[in-house]
């Protein structure tokens, strides 16, 4: 039996700055790193492996560099990683990405069969939350998404209970085996590799899949796969705002004075 | 057919010591090699063992008034050594051997001098004895059983020796009895009344009274802490002649093991430091950890690893096999994670040790051991590990804002070529908002001394410190590597620290390396300055710090011995020497923050830090100086403690200076 981990590499986004002219990325010089959600799901699927024996897969689709990631996912305990990487995946939205890493995942599915796939719940650069589902609605898998705890897997009986958040409650969950799992920061605490694994993964296999050996149709892949097309990136314009009160000689009165005013700007509804 | 008997038991005897002693020392050679250089410069080595064994020079040091006793023991038994030796041999070989058998020219000196030694022998017992019963130190096992046995055989041993030599004056067989005042006095106070016809039978029951004992010792020392009469001074004599004790490096080798998690992991010089401790204490009674109430104990760290291959050794020499767990605490002979994440790597344990043991680096490798080979580490190093190692600080704050401190001031980039010094700012001069304000102050100062210096900026990158004493030492060798790519890369030769820690970091931990920086701590740095006349101070500025009392940084003075610059700096700038606390220079108080504590929570005990800053507080100052940004947010945070803030300001050397600035 196979988790699958969805792992994306993005750029530091607390480096990442927009050319003020030209409303692009300034790319150069911002190092990439693991997209920090991905290593919950990736933690999570470790867990799983230790306590069901599972084999972890890691798959990720990006430039070639995106090895980095994966190599540090075998230092983490990944069994096998694979890099969907081509010039045709370029350009992708989350409809395009989704594509690619459902066909990889049915490709895996060929060899091992796939209990389930677990994913961040987002990543840093795009925010979308989407490719998780998308993975889930192409392979039609049960969809549990915001999932910060996973009661039990039961793998006679085909069934995963799992702890969803939502806004103020939490949801107990119970699904039919193969589902997707996107999880929550707060579902574990990662680990770190230690030394051995991290020299062993410094040379050990990445396999590589690109359109050849995925063959998808050019059409629903990359750019030209891509519902949505980027217009414009810019950084939202920031106003410096106004000093009330004085929260150091009277922290009640400055309080007072800013609900107020949150009261006034239909910003506070009491 | 007596004579016999003795010469059997004798011979029995001296063969079961030295095969107890071959079974210990055996277990030495199980360590891994040395990686520092135990025997070179013999000439430094020798001095160095005449002065600190011979001259017990760290028994008597540091207040330990008591140490006092100890080198009246020492050298009692030097002498006794060569008396105890001619009594072995006699009784090996009767009536061969014996200091009798000498021109009276020797005998008599000797004999005067053996007398001499026995008495101040068996006065130096009876104070260690009357000193464990009575007034028992706090750091010291002072009453374990192994201390009284050994006391008793001394102090029998003496008696003996002077009943024996009595009983002969009173017999009249003894020729040199004019030299001999003591047994003299015995002599005529206890045997006077003696008949002569039971006298041999005092002499032959004196004699195998001080036989058996004699013999009993010896065989009793491989197996008790007194073994350090044996290891004690080879220790001293493999001591590291470096005054810091630099973590050495690891060699990242696919199948190699890291750090210490097994007792022959360690190197053969480790687990003769645990040989040679003699658990006096002195460690523990200056460990900060242990002093605040912490898990940790530097003696029964030591002594933990000695008991650990005394366990383990034989099973391991027959099949590589372990009973007994190094790292888990619990039990005698193992030491639990939390002792050895308390450590604060301050190094007052190593800077009182009377025979050298080297606590920090040997618990260093057994916390690389956790880290390296484990993962096994405290939840909030994960994050640290993972910021610095992805965006070269501790906080993980994005390495764009580095500069941020700069502001509106005068700071150039570092110029290939053109700059003379990098003035290497550090993680907390970038980005602590308390710190950056000391960067400011050194800029400030910089600029006045007129020299060319200039910054990395957002291409600075963290030396990598805390990775290495956390034992990190992974990352840590990836970071120096990078840094020294960088420097090369630069052109950069001098470099100024605002952190202790960075300095000690970049002269001593990268020297391994084949780097030679000329690095220079601020506090030096203004110094010279101030010396060959480059700043500008107006000392009338001295009132507004009030009573300034300084503070020691462990990386600054123990690890680097640069206890005068900062008095002298603060001397010259307010008119006053500073007011010193009661612990200072070598024997300062850490301020809590070493060793990566400053990224860890301190959960258990007092705060190190609260210690410290009462301890200030006594001298009522105004103003608390330090020189390091670690002891600076210690010292802020612990006052804000016991809320004195509205009491006392803790100021960076270079403030102070920056403040007079004309």
């Amino acid at each position: 039996m196979l988790i699958v981990t969805c792992v994306k590499q993005v750029p530091d986004t607390t480096q990442v700055k927009v050319d003020p002219v030209t409303g692009t990325l300034i790319r150069e010089g911002v190092p990439f790193i693991i997209n920090p959600f991905d290593t919950y799901a990736l933690e999570e699927s470790l867990r799983l492996k230790e306590k069901y024996g599972f084999r972890v897969a890691v798959i990720s689709m990006g430039p070639p560099n995106t090895e980095v990631t994966l190599r540090k996912a075998l230092s983490l305990g990944a069994d096998e990683v694979i890099l969907l990487s081509d010039r045709a995946f370029g350009g992708a939205d989350t409809l395009a990405t989704s594509m690619v890493l459902a066909e990889a995942i049915k490709k895996l599915g060929k060899k091992d069969e796939v209990a389930m796939v677990i994913c961040g719940r987002q990543t840093i650069d795009g925010d979308t939350a989407q490719v998780g589902p998308g993975i889930a609605t192409r392979l039609g898998y049960s969809q549990l998404t915001l999932v910060d705890h996973i009661e039990n897997v039961d793998l006679n009986a085909k069934k995963i209970r799992v702890r969803r958040r939502l806004e103020g409650r939490h949801e107990l969950v119970e699904a039919p085996l193969p589902a997707m799992i996107a999880v929550l920061r707060e579902i574990n605490r990662p680990r770190y590799p230690t030394v051995p694994m991290r020299i062993f993964a410094q040379d050990a296999p990445v396999i590589l899949w690109n359109n050849k050996e995925m063959g998808l149709r050019e059409d629903t892949i990359g750019l030209k796969g891509s519902a949505t097309q980027v217009r414009k990136i810019f950084s939202p314009h920031r106003e410096k705002g106004e000093i009330i009160g004085d929260g150091v000689k009277d922290p009640q009165a400055s309080a007072r004075l800013l609900v107020e005013r949150l009261k006034e700007k239909n910003i506070l509804i009491l | 057919m007596l004579i016999y008997i003795s010469t059997i038991i004798f011979a029995a005897a001296i063969a079961l010591f030295f095969w107890s002693c071959y079974r210990r020392f055996r277990l030495l050679t199980l360590g891994r090699p040395e990686p520092k250089n135990r025997f070179n410069d013999i000439g430094k080595r020798i001095g160095g063992v005449l002065y600190y064994a011979f001259g017990q020079r760290c028994t008597v040091s540091h207040g330990y008034r008591f140490g006092w006793n100890h080198l009246v023991l020492f050298w009692s038994f030097m002498i006794l050594l060569i008396a105890n030796t001619e009594f072995l041999l006699e009784g090996l070989f009767p009536d061969s051997i014996s200091f009798s058998l000498l021109p009276p020219g020797v005998y008599h000196p000797l004999a005067v001098l053996i007398e001499i030694a026995s008495v101040l022998a068996l006065l130096a017992v009876c104070i260690a004895v009357i000193r464990r019963l009575a007034f028992p130190p706090s750091y010291m096992e002072a009453r374990s059983v192994d201390a009284f046995i050994i006391l008793s055989l001394i102090a029998l041993l003496m008696l003996a020796f002077f009943g024996l030599h009595a009983s002969e004056i009173a017999q009249g067989t003894e020729k040199a009895a004019n030299f001999m005042p003591v047994s003299n006095f015995v002599a005529s106070a206890f045997f006077s009344d003696v008949p002569a016809g039971s006298l041999n039978g005092y002499i032959d029951a004196f004699w195998w009274l001080h036989a058996i004992v004699l013999l009993v010792f010896l065989n009793y020392l491989p197996y008790s802490k007194h073994m350090h009469i044996l290891t004690g001074i080879p220790n001293v004599y493999l001591r590291s002649l470096t005054k810091v004790n630099t973590q050495p490096g690891e060699d990242f080798k696919k199948g190699n093991e890291f750090g210490v998690g097994r007792i022959d992991q360690f190197t053969w010089k480790n687990l003769t430091d645990s040989y040679s401790c003699t658990e006096c204490g002195r460690c523990s009674d200056n460990c900060p950890a242990t002093i605040t109430g912490k898990m940790l104990n530097p003696r029964l760290v030591i002594h933990n690893m000695k008991i650990n291959l005394l366990v383990n050794g034989p099973g391991i020499m027959k099949n590589k096999e372990t009973v007994l767990p190094l790292i888990k605490g619990g039990i005698e002979g193992s030491v639990a994670e939390q002792v050895l994440w308390d450590c604060t790597t301050c190094g007052a344990c190593m800077e009182v040790c009377p025979v050298f043991i080297e606590h920090v680096v040997e618990i260093v490798d057994m916390r690389r051991n956790l880290v390296e080979m484990k993962a096994k580490v405290p939840e909030e190093l994960i994050a640290l590990f993972e910021n610095i190692e992805q965006r070269s600080n501790p906080w993980g704050i994005a390495p764009g804002d580095r500069t941020k401190w700069t502001a509106d001031l005068d700071v150039k980039p570092f110029e290939t070529g053109k700059t003379e010094y990098l003035f290497y700012v550090g993680c907390f001069g970038s980005f602590d908002a308390r710190s950056k304000k000391v960067s400011q102050a050194i800029s400030k100062i910089l600029n006045a001394s007129g020299i060319s210096w200039g910054i990395l900026g957002k291409e600075e990158l963290c030396c990598g410190d805390s990775m290495r004493r956390l034992g990190n030492e992974f990352v840590f060798d990836r970071m120096t590597l990078e840094n020294i790519r960088m420097f090369k890369e630069k052109g950069i030769k001098k470099v100024i620290t605002q952190c202790p820690h960075c300095y000690n970091t970049f002269k001593n931990d990268y020297r391994q390396y084949g780097v030679e920086l000329e690095v220079v701590h601020h506090t030096d740095l203004i110094y010279d300055m101030i010396k060959s006349g480059k700043l500008n101070l107006d000392v009338n500025d001295a009132k507004d710090f009030g009573n300034l009392v300084f503070h020691d940084s462990c990386y600054l003075g123990r690890y680097n011995g640069i206890y005068e610059a900062p008095r002298n700096v603060i001397a010259s700038v307010t008119g006053r020497a500073p007011i010193e606390m009661e612990r200072r220079k070598d024997r300062s108080f850490c301020c809590g923050a070493g060793g990566g504590r400053m990224w860890m929570e301190e959960d258990t005990g007092n705060l190190i830090n609260v210690e410290r800053v009462k301890e200030a507080m006594k001298k009522d100052p105004k103003t608390i100086c330090v020189c390091c940004p670690y002891c600076m947010t210690m010292f802020e945070d612990g006052i804000k403690g016991i809320k004195a803030d509205d009491k006392v300001q803790v100021l960076d050397l270079a403030e102070i200076v920056s403040r007079a600035l004309k």
